[in-house]
């Protein structure tokens, strides 16, 4: 059996047409299969995150990558990650909302909130567009937390900040 | 009379194009208070409100609180929207409230409150909403499906000082609203 790593690489840095062809040509010339990948713009810039697995080391990649960094204008880091699908059981799962006027600490208000509750946020965006921010934030909760309860304790929170927040189950239908 | 058949001239004022407010203004969220639909002032804001959205490219609806003012009002008009099936032209209700609210379905809204977000919200495709009319004061029950029973849900929201935000249907469910030259 051929021995399996798993590599965390990130992409960094201005945005223009072709970075994912060419990270995924990199990587898929090392052999190694795309597992769990994310990208995105923010604030214009370039942002991919993903897990790959293979037979070889963080500093291959990053020398297969070093292309896409020659302009200076893109960053690429590699490391090893321990393989780490079973995160514990799943809780209940919920969204958070916050929106407001932009002011800083909104996010690590509300987020402390969530994990002194013990709260595990799985996945969080948030935009500022002109004077309004908001925060989406999909929140599992442990069955033993009393959601109405954190959710009164939130709205305080946000209360004292000036924005708004709401907390509520997330249903997922399946078709 | 037949909500279909309504249509502003009932209020007998012509009503006054008003500024739209918009995020984070604290009138969007704040829960509107109940109005007496016979009150003139009441009329007077129902006929702001259809002015307002009418000439507002894209606007299928607008609550008080949208115009700065917390009062249970808003104005709806989806007709000619692709995604609409039931259409009952332009009508104001006040102090609405959702009685039956069955088979959600997840859909695309924007706001003119939120003008540069549009967001993926799950919502009830069929329902009834009880409400009161303008200047009569009748009470209407408005039964409807699709598009219009989205529009009618948002503006529900306005009144108790929600936004389609706090309805958003994951982390990844805002998007920029796309400027196309
Ligand atoms: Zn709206």
């Amino acid at each position: 059996m051929e021995h399996v790593n798993h590599i965390a690489v990130t992409v960094i840095g201005h945005d223009r047409p072709g970075i994912i062809a060419a990270a995924t040509a990199g990587l898929s010339g090392l052999g190694l299969n795309l597992e769990d990948s994310t990208m995105t713009r923010l604030r214009g810039h370039f942002a991919m995150m993903l897990i790959c697995s293979g037979d070889c080391s963080p500093r291959q990649v990053e020398d297969a990558l070093a292309p896409l960094t020659a302009d200076g204008q893109l960053e690429v880091s590699a490391r090893f990650v321990p393989d780490d699908d079973g995160v514990g059981p799943a809780g209940h799962p919920y969204l958070l909302t916050v929106h407001g006027g932009d002011r800083t600490g909104i996010v690590s208000a509300v987020t402390r909130e969530v994990a002194e509750a013990g709260g595990n946020i799985t996945d969080l965006t948030t935009r500022l567009t002109g004077d309004l921010y908001v925060v989406v934030a999909e929140v599992e909760l442990p069955a033993e937390v009393d959601a109405p309860a954190l959710a009164t304790r939130l709205r305080t929170v946000g209360h004292d900040l000036g924005v708004d927040v709401t907390l509520r189950a997330q249903d997922t239908d399946v078709l | 009379m037949s909500l279909q058949d309504w249509t502003e001239a009932e209020l007998g004022i012509h009503g006054r194009v008003l500024p739209v407010m918009q995020a984070p203004d604290a009138v969007l969220s704040a829960a509107s208070s109940p109005v007496d639909p016979a009150d003139p002032e009441t009329v007077r804001l129902a006929a702001d409100l259809v002015a307002t959205m009418r000439v507002s490219p894209g606007c299928v609806g607008l609550a008080a609180s949208q115009v700065g003012v917390a009062r249970h009002v808003f104005a709806v008009d989806v007709s000619g929207h692709p995604k609409a099936r039931t259409v009952h032209g332009t009508f104001v209700l006040c102090n609405a409230v959702v009685e039956e609210a069955t088979r959600n379905e997840k859909g695309r809204e924007g706001c003119m409150s939120v003008p540069d977000l549009t967001g993926d919200v799950k919502r009830a495709s069929r329902i009834a909403v009880r409400g009161r009319l303008p200047g009569s004061g009748e009470e209407v029950v408005v039964e409807t499906d699709a598009f219009e029973a989205r529009a009618l849900q948002h503006e529900v929201d306005h009144c108790d000082g929600y936004l389609f935000l706090d309805r958003v249907a994951g982390a990844h469910a805002v998007y920029a609203r796309q400027t196309y030259l």
